[in-house]
């Protein structure tokens, strides 16, 4: 009994040291920003900041805790966008602009995590490598899609087309909702540094508790040997597809966010594309599979170090491939990682919880 | 009909070069165990080096693939050597999979320094008597003739390496059971490095052939093809070459067909939707071997 207690005491401990990293950021920066010392640059990165430590935690339910490859989570992040923006589109002054935003948050979770459901539900029966290609197809397809078509909206309903938005809607009554390649605009800007920080929080509690629960176990167990886990009359599929949604509806709160920070909601490779399912991928991995801490680090990190690079000009995307590589070598090569051990070096950032990932390796 | 056929040969060319693409990636995959994310940049830089030789410098066109090839042989090497090799023993595949992604980034903006952003028009090296050839009824390009008959030959060869070689027996072993080949004296270390010698080879074809096809050539002109030619060697079942090849070819024709027929922007999903409906019904793609997993 004693053990036990002990346990959930450094659980619990554990977690708060990451709720209250993210609340130390908060004040740091807050601090930092009355003194005028943010540069206007990094003012304007501190929503994005949040946004991608929100997909970094989203992504870690599905390949850290759940240990199954996506690279297609931009795309639930674009549902969860689109979605946000079209609700707070139509609804304009018609509500305070903080109600109609949490509102919007809360349909852009909905909506990603439906749209999780339904892509789990086909293809949670694969696995390994043949799971990350479908779920890059998928982003891709909700991408392309959306990048296509036109939707109107007028005295008649709704109308879509896949060509142009010419006569699509009636000339007076009618609003183009998506104008194709030219995406939404005008979306109203709510985002703010102190709601992200809030929905970092709150995406933190959500992964956090699952992890610690019952069904967090039964979902860890599927990780470690899923035919164990089965012979023990553990649900696969459902803990498979509870994994999966619920980091489908906290990338659309993501999504959610990026939206209303943007003037233009465009759904271009370079938003909402695999570059991106990948980018978050590399938060994760380099964070430490299934370490959400360190997963917000690395997102933060590997956010900022193009801007701290920026004196570099032209070679600062290659100075950044390159400490991406070098990176990943200290932090996953045996030989060094026994050196850093035996150093004591690294801390939390590159400390492994397990060897997550795909089995027989 | 002859529109019909013409695109299907139009696919049927394009689906050759994603074949050659994908042989790159499958084969590396059946024995690194790994996916190259930057076996599509590979192209690109295969793509920039023979630009560069044959329309800077005019060497001859033969010479100017071949050295093309000779630069990405040694690039793989290189990459493999210095980014890879590190973390194959790091117990996660994951971890060399984000490293691969790394390098990808280092070649696209390596590109972006040495060549710029600018888009550079790439000459077509098919001499300019065959660019158009009447078959019969059909009208066809020169390069598609070229580039089927090149993915051919290429896999006519690698079959015969593979099959009747040493080294091809080598790799075999290796991608069947590394521990094992390695205890019956198969230096892993070297097939590997040769594996990705031979993919990184075939990709700067692959990339020349490519930029004959359609000449935009920019530092991110091989990510897209390489992520749909990963997405072809999934389709004909990972670490099979017969499967990349049959996975090349019907993404190809699929591609073609539904950017004529349905539409431009959204071909990509058809290709992708495909994808993903043949999965479902093949969980390990077309040729893929079911493994039973043993408790």
């Amino acid at each position: 009994m004693k053990e036990r207690a002990a346990l959930i005491d450094r659980t619990s401990r554990n977690d708060f040291v990451t709720y209250g990293m993210v609340i130390a950021a908060f004040v740091i920066v807050q601090i930092l920003s009355s003194m005028g010392v943010l540069t206007n640059q990094l003012q304007g990165l501190l929503v994005p900041l949040c946004v991608y430590a929100i997909m970094a935690v989203s992504l870690n339910l599905v390949v850290g805790i759940l240990g199954e490859l996506s690279i297609g989570h931009a795309g639930f992040m674009c549902v969860g966008a689109f979605v946000s923006a079209l609700f707070s589109n139509q609804v304009g002054g018609g509500m305070p602009s903080l109600l109609r935003f949490i509102i919007a948050i809360l349909l852009g979770g909905i909506f990603a995590g439906i749209f999780g459901f339904l892509i789990g539900v086909p293809v949670l029966r694969l696995n390994g490598d043949y799971l990350a290609i479908v779920t890059l197809a998928f982003g891709e397809i909700i991408k392309n899609i959306i990048n296509a078509v036109y939707i109107g909206i007028d005295g008649r309903g709704l109308h879509a087309s896949l060509t142009s938005a010419n006569k699509l809607v009636d000339a007076e009554t009618g609003v183009i909702l998506i104008n194709g390649p030219q995406g939404i605009t005008g979306t109203p800007r709510d985002s703010s540094f102190l709601i992200g920080i809030l929905l970092l929080l709150v995406s933190l509690v959500i992964a956090l508790n699952l992890t610690h629960s019952r069904d967090g176990r039964a979902i860890m167990s599927i990780r470690d040997n899923h035919i164990a886990a089965e012979s023990v009359g553990i649900n696969i599929t459902k803990y498979k597809l509870t994994a999966f949604t619920l980091s489908a509806v906290i990338a659309g709160f993501a999504g959610a966010l990026y939206a209303h920070n943007l003037a233009t909601l465009t759904a271009t490779s370079a938003r909402f594309g695999y570059n991106m399912s990948i980018m978050f991928l590399v938060f994760v991995v380099l964070g430490g599979i299934g370490n959400f801490r360190g997963g917000i680090i690395a997102a933060v990190l590997l956010t900022l170090i193009p801007e701290l690079l920026r004196f570099l000009s032209n070679y600062r995307m290659l100075i950044y491939a390159i400490i991406l590589i070098v990176m990943m070598i200290i932090s996953w090569n045996p030989a060094s990682r026994a050196f850093m051990e035996k150093h004591r070096l690294g801390g939390h950032l590159f400390k492994k919880k397990n060897t997550a990932g795909k089995e027989g390796e | 009909m002859v529109t019909f056929i013409e695109n299907l040969i139009n696919g049927l060319s394009m689906g050759s070069i994603y074949a050659i693409i994908a042989i790159g990636y499958t084969m590396v995959y059946g024995i690194a165990k790994m996916l190259n994310f930057a076996h599509g940049d590979i192209i690109m830089v295969g793509s920039y080096a023979a630009f560069i030789m044959i329309s800077t410098l005019g060497v001859p066109v033969p010479l100017g693939i071949l050295g093309s090839v000779i630069i990405c042989l040694c690039l793989g090497i290189m990459i493999e050597k210095i980014a890879y090799k590190p973390l194959r023993n790091a117990g996660s595949p994951l971890a060399v999979l984000i490293t691969a992604i790394g390098v990808s980034y280092f070649l696209q903006n390596g590109a972006m320094l040495v060549f710029g952003s600018n888009t550079k028009s790439f000459t077509s090296v098919i001499p300019a008597s065959i660019q158009t050839m009447q078959i019969g009824p059909f009208q066809v390009r020169g390069i598609a003739v070229v580039s089927i008959l090149t993915s051919l030959i290429l896999v006519g060869i690698l079959q015969t390496f593979i099959g009747k070689t040493r080294p091809g027996q080598a790799m075999l072993a290796c991608s069947q059971d590394r521990a094992a080949a390695s205890l019956m004296g198969i230096s892993v270390n070297n097939t590997i490095t040769l594996t990705f010698a031979i993919g990184s080879a075939m990709a700067a074809i692959a990339g020349v052939l490519m930029c004959s096809y359609s000449p935009a050539l920019t530092p991110t002109t091989g990510a897209m093809p390489g992520i749909k030619a990963f997405t072809a060697a999934v389709f004909g079942g990972i670490g099979s070459i017969p499967g990349a090849m049959v996975g090349g070819l019907v993404l190809g024709i699929i591609e073609q067909l539904s950017k004529y027929y349905i539409s431009q922007q959204v071909s990509d999903a058809i290709v992708f939707g495909v994808l993903i409906i043949i999965l479902l019904v093949k969980p390990t793609g077309l040729f893929g071997k079911v493994i039973q997993e043993k408790v």
